[in-house]
């Protein structure tokens, strides 16, 4: 047991003394930090005014476009366009907007003259502008009053609810933690376990293996491998969350609030209006204090453990294979890698239909579950997963990383002295069954 | 006393038998050269006696008693023919983690890096990484890691490929140390020169089976041919070499290689020459080398299977 704590600590302190442990732990959080930080900074640097000139020849619209904290509406008469088209970045306008008389029933003929692409923002918004004040006029001409309309105006929303729980349907939140979570662990399965296999290789390759198991046994090596990779990925996630939350609770102090609500304004400009995104961030808050955290993140932290185990110790069996040249090896991954991608295409059709029998199935089998039934559990237990099953993918999962890194472990033990020729898959299945 | 004991020691592949009932046993404080060419099943057996494989048949006694992987590893040291270390790791935490390993506590484990690094000079290299090395620096370091434990058994598997002399000689001087403190060596080689130099006592194996086993001066002197050579003061003529006690195999300047008859002895061979008043300035027996052995050894074994498979089946 001593022996195998000795392992794991070396396995973990190589790999987090090495710089590319320190720069992906550090980048990831910068990168969330960029994400949010940039359209702050955005948003409180281009706050000069817009100025848009607008040529109305049907009257219309003076004085009708509502002016934003970016973008001002000057309205010009007694103008060409033909010329104002040609000077209007002289004259300080960002762009011109050219309304000509038109038939009220057939409006067309509006053109916005500017340099390149600068704003597409601006663009959007203007032709909803256009459009409301054309409705609005219309309505007028057809007599209809904008306070009936708004009375006429329905707004329904259904509350979908999930059969014996009195909660509220929180469908699309649950399909973004689901595919999250599902994408998440589909990561560590692959990185980890290509991760383990590149160290048992290592080993392999420089002969050192043949050393060490004259002073511990194959399946000691194997499992303090496996479980220093892991500590170290608990580590890294661990440092993140940290830093991310920091990062989160840290920006408030650097940014006023104003700037944040710009960022947050020119960000939602395309979507809605103020009110509308109030609701939705209530909405979010409601839905994400409605998803039962308590079960999620500790079967999260179950199925990443988990599916790593099973898979990692099948990648290890696969390094103990490779031979000094290693070009082999990629072949033999593919039996391994092969279900860990039909397990993310099962997760990405259980994350929209999380009953269907694919997605049970895919959820309770230890090839897959991993995955796909984190894509099912932010809909509910028991009302999407019922116990039944969630209990069942457990044991299964749990079965089926002892049966896969006992199996792994009697490969493990042949091929890492197995050297010279060339080993087939065929072969090294045999092992598990018959030691040569 | 015997330190270790391997009795009919069996492991078949599927394809073949590695080591097919195999048995010898090694004193304490003695070295073991165990030869063999390519594929004999060396490695196999190194294995089984480090605990690395199970045999299939057959028991090995370590310190008189069976054999216990699991705690018996602590005393051996094993430097397999294929050296290995973690390229990336720095020379002191390399030999430090094989050493704590192999059962040392790290205080302890420090002490000796400090005692071997100390006394091959190598304490600059502490904080080195092992791929900055060349390969003898390497094979020093993977030596000491190999013995930092002070181990009961030492296995060392071609210890001097890769060296220059000069740290060939100071290993050299190393495991004879080992030796005269207690510590007995398995030491597997192909330089038959080294075998005669170093080793008491050598087992020859082939194909899996044991074809030789005894003291170098036993074997030397079971395989002798009853050459001689014989160096004279003046050259004879033909005439005068003439006798029934010996052949003369090969003539050298003042000096003749020559085959005793059987039923004669050396005095015979002497006083032939002193009655006929030729000057003899040097008289030796000519042994067979180990190499020499192996060599007829192993040919006669491979004749032998070929015989036998070419053999109709009836």
């Amino acid at each position: 047991m001593e022996k195998i704590w000795l392992i794991i600590k070396r396995e973990f302190f190589t790999r987090v003394r090495k710089k590319s442990f320190l720069v992906t732990t550090l980048l990831v959080p910068l990168a969330f930090a960029a994400m949010i930080i940039v359209p702050i900074l955005m948003a409180t640097t281009s706050s000069q005014h817009k100025r848009i000139a607008v040529i109305d020849n049907s009257g219309l619209f003076e004085n009708k476009f509502p002016d934003s904290k970016d973008v001002y509406f000057k309205y010009l008469r007694n103008q060409s366009v033909d010329s104002l088209k040609l000077h209007y970045e002289e004259q300080g306008y960002e762009g011109v907007l050219y309304i000509p008389q038109f038939d009220i029933s057939r409006p067309s003929g509006f053109e916005f003259y500017s340099s390149g692409q600068a704003s597409v923002t601006i663009e959007s918004s203007i032709n909803r502008d256009i459009n409301d004040i054309i409705e609005k006029k219309r309505m007028e001409l057809q007599g209809i009053d904008q306070s009936k309309m708004d009375d006429i105006r329905s707004n329904v929303e259904v509350t979908f609810k999930n059969g014996k729980e009195e909660k509220k349907g929180n469908s699309w939140v649950a399909y973004g933690i689901g595919y999250a979570s599902g994408f998440i662990i589909y990561f560590i399965l692959l990185l980890f376990g290509t991760s383990v296999m590149r160290g048992v290789m290592e080993e392999k390759v420089s002969r050192i293996a043949e050393v060490m198991v004259s002073s511990v046994k194959p399946f000691q090596l194997m499992m303090g491998k496996i479980i220093g990779i892991a500590a170290v990925g608990l580590l890294q996630f661990f440092i993140w969350g940290v830093l991310v939350t920091a990062i989160y609770s840290l920006i408030p102090l650097f940014f006023s609030a104003e700037s944040m609500q710009a960022a947050a304004q020119s960000g939602a400009m395309a979507q809605g209006n103020h009110a509308d995104q109030v609701e939705m961030v209530r909405r979010i808050r409601d839905v994400v204090g409605s998803i039962h955290w308590s079960l999620i993140v500790p079967c999260f932290v179950f199925y990443f453990l988990g599916g790593y185990l099973f898979y990692s110790s099948l990648y290890a069996a696969i390094g103990s294979l490779a031979n000094e040249d290693a070009s082999d090896i990629q072949q033999l991954t593919i039996p391994v890698t092969v279900p860990i991608i039909i397990g993310i295409m099962i997760m990405m059709r259980a994350v929209q239909d999380p009953g269907s029998p694919l997605a049970v199935w895919g959820s309770i089998i230890p090839f897959t579950s991993p995955m796909v039934m984190m894509a099912r559990l932010p809909y509910g237990v028991p009302g999407t997963v019922p116990y039944w099953q969630l209990a069942l993918s457990f044991i299964c999962l749990i079965g089926g990383f002892i049966g896969t890194t006992w199996a792994a472990g009697r490969i493990y033990r042949t091929g890492i002295l197995m050297y010279g020729k060339k080993i087939t898959l065929k072969e090294a299945l045999k092992w598990i069954v018959r030691q040569p | 006393m015997n330190l270790l004991e391997v009795k009919h020691l069996k492991k078949h592949y599927q394809t073949h038998k590695a080591v097919d009932d195999v048995s010898f046993d090694i004193q304490q404080g003695s070295i073991f050269g165990l030869l063999g060419p390519n594929g004999a099943g060396k490695t196999t057996l190194l294995r089984m006696i480090t605990g690395i494989f199970y045999p299939d048949e057959g028991e090995i006694l370590f310190n008189g008693k069976k054999f216990d992987p699991e705690n018996d590893v602590h005393h051996i040291g094993y430097m397999p023919e294929e050296r290995g270390l973690y390229k990336k790791m720095m020379v002191g935490e390399q030999t430090l983690y094989l050493a704590r390993l192999k059962g040392l506590s790290k205080k302890d484990a420090v002490q000796k890096i400090k005692y071997w690094f100390d006394k091959f000079d190598i304490n600059t290299w502490y904080n080195k990484r092992v791929d900055e090395l060349s390969k003898g620096m390497q094979q020093k370091v993977q030596f000491i890691s190999t013995i930092l434990h002070q181990p009961k058994l030492l296995i060392l598997d071609e210890p001097f490929s890769g060296l220059d002399p000069i740290n060939s000689n100071l290993i050299k001087q190393e495991i004879f140390d080992l030796s005269r403190q207690g510590t007995t060596i398995i030491f597997s080689t192909h330089r038959m020169e080294q075998v005669e130099e170093i080793c008491d006592h050598i087992m020859l194996i082939n194909k899996g089976h044991k074809i030789l086993n005894g003291s170098v001066k036993q074997i030397q002197q079971d395989f002798k041919q009853g050459l001689f050579k014989i160096g004279l003061g003046i050259m004879p003529n033909p005439a005068q070499m003439a006798t029934w006690h010996f052949n003369i195999v090969e003539t050298h300047d003042k000096a003749f290689t020559v085959k005793m008859n059987e039923d004669s002895s050396t005095n015979d061979i002497l006083l032939h020459f002193i009655r006929q008043e030729i000057p003899v300035t040097y008289f030796e027996e000519i042994l067979p080398s180990i190499n020499e052995v192996f060599i007829t050894q192993v040919q006669q074994t491979e004749n032998y299977a070929a015989t036998m498979a070419a053999l109709p089946l009836t």
